[in-house]
């Protein structure tokens, strides 16, 4: 979307300058409280209708979740959940809206190889910036949520932009805004945790004894976040990662591997010109070529 | 002087025409690929993509070309392979990889078609393409993203990396020898070497060349 301007970005890909970052806004932060959701998908019919994206009728396969899975048009999407609570035997309807984390340390943005086709910016906010994309899907691979999808239409990466376009002018995102019972609210991170902390004791009150917050400290925190009635096991939830990270791979394939395959070629390159120098080149000499016409004339 | 007379009495064929064609087409797409592998390879090679038209057509093109790699250097196993085939005196011209450095041949046994240098960047070069292409297949989002899993694609591309870092190693080894060993590029320009070069660094091939035994194209 890129609608801020380049003095709100605090890092870009593949530039190995950090932004200078001029202009500090303050954290923004959206939480998803799941033990209020009702499942009615009013925020899946925002984010559509505010990004001016629609999706294909789909097909029915016996469950409410609708389409199948996250698309280049569906940035967000009611993953439906059946799970029976082992200690009560009781039937619980895990409602979680799934999307784009907003990671403080985003692994799409790490394993992106075009210079600024995804930036952060100084309030938190993760974006791909579709002009600058090459669809690669690189990020795709560097995201521990699995959230980027790559688009037909037009093969470049998309998902939510935590509606960038509207926070910078002082709105909530559309999910924010639509959503009925208010599950889904949007502020400054610290208002956020704030609010969260008092779900959670209200949860906790009421016999939820494991509720909590999913913030997850593994990828610095996220600016989308989520309330949990058993936050001590996201992964009933739509296999929500227990403990999301950056893959090794992804840091290997984007650190070590990356210098020191550069710095490998160089040398290679180097040790070629200087054996060169220092060697000589290794030429024919009249003596060889005479041996070689000895060697022929004898044969014939 | 009868340069001319002189040259084309003592000079040998090495390469077809055929195999001579094989392999440029290889060798330009892999230097293709290497220059467009290495532009999404790194953040400061970026730029490079502006030889293939910005980054999305480079991002499309890149394992197309790989594709062409694919089957133009099967070409050149299929007609290399036997000529590589490990012997005795490789692990003598390995055991003298000073003297290889030096220049002092008068010192190394008599070599065949290639020696163990060459045999090696053959080998190398044919395990890496295959990596490549398999691990290549699977990052080809474009065609293949539904048959892998994203950990998959994760370790494909870590290894694509490293194979390609690899192989454009292997291939400097290949071109810095060629220019190194004075009178080598003919072979791939022309088809043949002088009788000189042939006795100098691949005497044994020479003689049974001369003995009528081998013959000098790669078929």
């Amino acid at each position: 979307m890129a609608t801020l301007q380049s003095q709100d970005i605090v890092r870009r890909s593949a530039t190995t300058f950090t932004p200078p970052a001029a202009r500090h806004q303050i954290k923004v932060a959206k939480l998803i409280d799941v033990s209020k959701c009702i499942g009615c998908k009013a925020c899946q019919a925002a984010c559509l209708e505010w990004n001016n994206l629609r999706e294909d009728v789909g097909v029915n396969v016996g469950q409410y979740q609708n389409p199948h899975d996250l698309t280049a048009n569906s940035w967000t999407l009611m993953r439906f959940t059946e799970w029976v609570n082992p200690e009560t035997d009781n039937l619980e309807w895990l409602i979680r809206k799934d999307g784009c984390m907003h990671c403080e340390d985003p692994g799409c943005l790490k394993a992106c190889p075009s210079p600024g086709a995804i930036v952060q910016y100084s309030n938190g906010i993760v974006d791909f910036v579709s002009e600058n994309c090459i669809g690669c899907g690189y990020c795709i691979k560097g995201c521990p949520f699995n959230i980027p999808r790559i688009s037909k239409a037009d093969s470049k990466a998309y998902k939510c932009t935590l509606c960038v376009d509207r926070v910078s002018v002082g709105q909530a995102p559309a999910c924010a805004k639509s959503c009925p019972t208010q599950a889904i609210v949007f502020g400054t991170k610290e208002a956020m945790l704030e609010h969260a902390a008092g779900r959670v004791t209200d949860l906790k009150s009421r016999g939820y004894k494991n509720a909590g917050i999913y913030d997850p400290p593994g990828v610095g925190g996220t600016h989308v976040m989520y309330v949990l009635h058993h936050a001590d096991k996201p992964q009933i939830y739509a296999s929500l990662p227990n403990n999301p990270a950056i893959s090794p791979i992804v840091g290997l394939w984007k650190g070590t591997v990356k210098y020191a395959g550069m710095a490998a070629l160089g040398l290679m390159a180097v040790f070629g010109f200087m054996h060169h120098v220092v060697a000589g080149p290794n030429e024919v000499t009249e003596e060889d070529e005479e041996n070689a016409k000895k060697l022929k004339d004898a044969a014939e | 002087m009868s340069k001319t007379h002189s040259e084309k009495s003592s000079t040998v064929q090495r390469y077809s025409a055929g195999a001579r064609v094989n392999h440029w087409i290889t060798a330009g797409s892999l230097v293709l690929l290497a220059i467009s592998g290495l532009a999404l390879f790194h953040p400061s090679l970026f730029f490079l993509t502006a030889l293939f038209g910005g980054g999305e057509t480079t991002r499309a093109v890149h394992p197309w070309i790989g594709v062409v790699l694919f089957f133009s250097f099967l070409g050149l196993f299929f007609r290399f392979w036997r000529a590589n085939l490990w012997n005795r005196t490789d692990n003598v011209w390995m055991s003298k990889l000073r003297d290889v450095l030096a220049g002092n041949e008068e010192n190394m046994p008599e070599i065949g078609k290639y020696n163990a240098g060459q045999k090696l960047v053959f080998w190398f070069m044919s395990a890496l393409i295959l990596i490549l292409i398999t691990s290549g297949i699977v990052v080809w989002d474009e065609y293949f993203y539904q048959y892998t899993s994203i950990d998959q694609k994760r370790y494909a591309i870590l290894v694509h990396s490293l194979a390609a870092i690899a192989a454009i190693s292997v291939w400097i080894v290949h071109v810095y020898a060629a220019i190194w060993v004075k009178g080598t590029i003919r072979a791939m320009t022309r088809g043949s070497v002088t009788g000189g070069w042939a006795w100098r660094h691949h005497r044994q091939w020479l003689r049974e060349l001369v003995a009528g035994k081998a013959t000098g194209a790669g078929k």
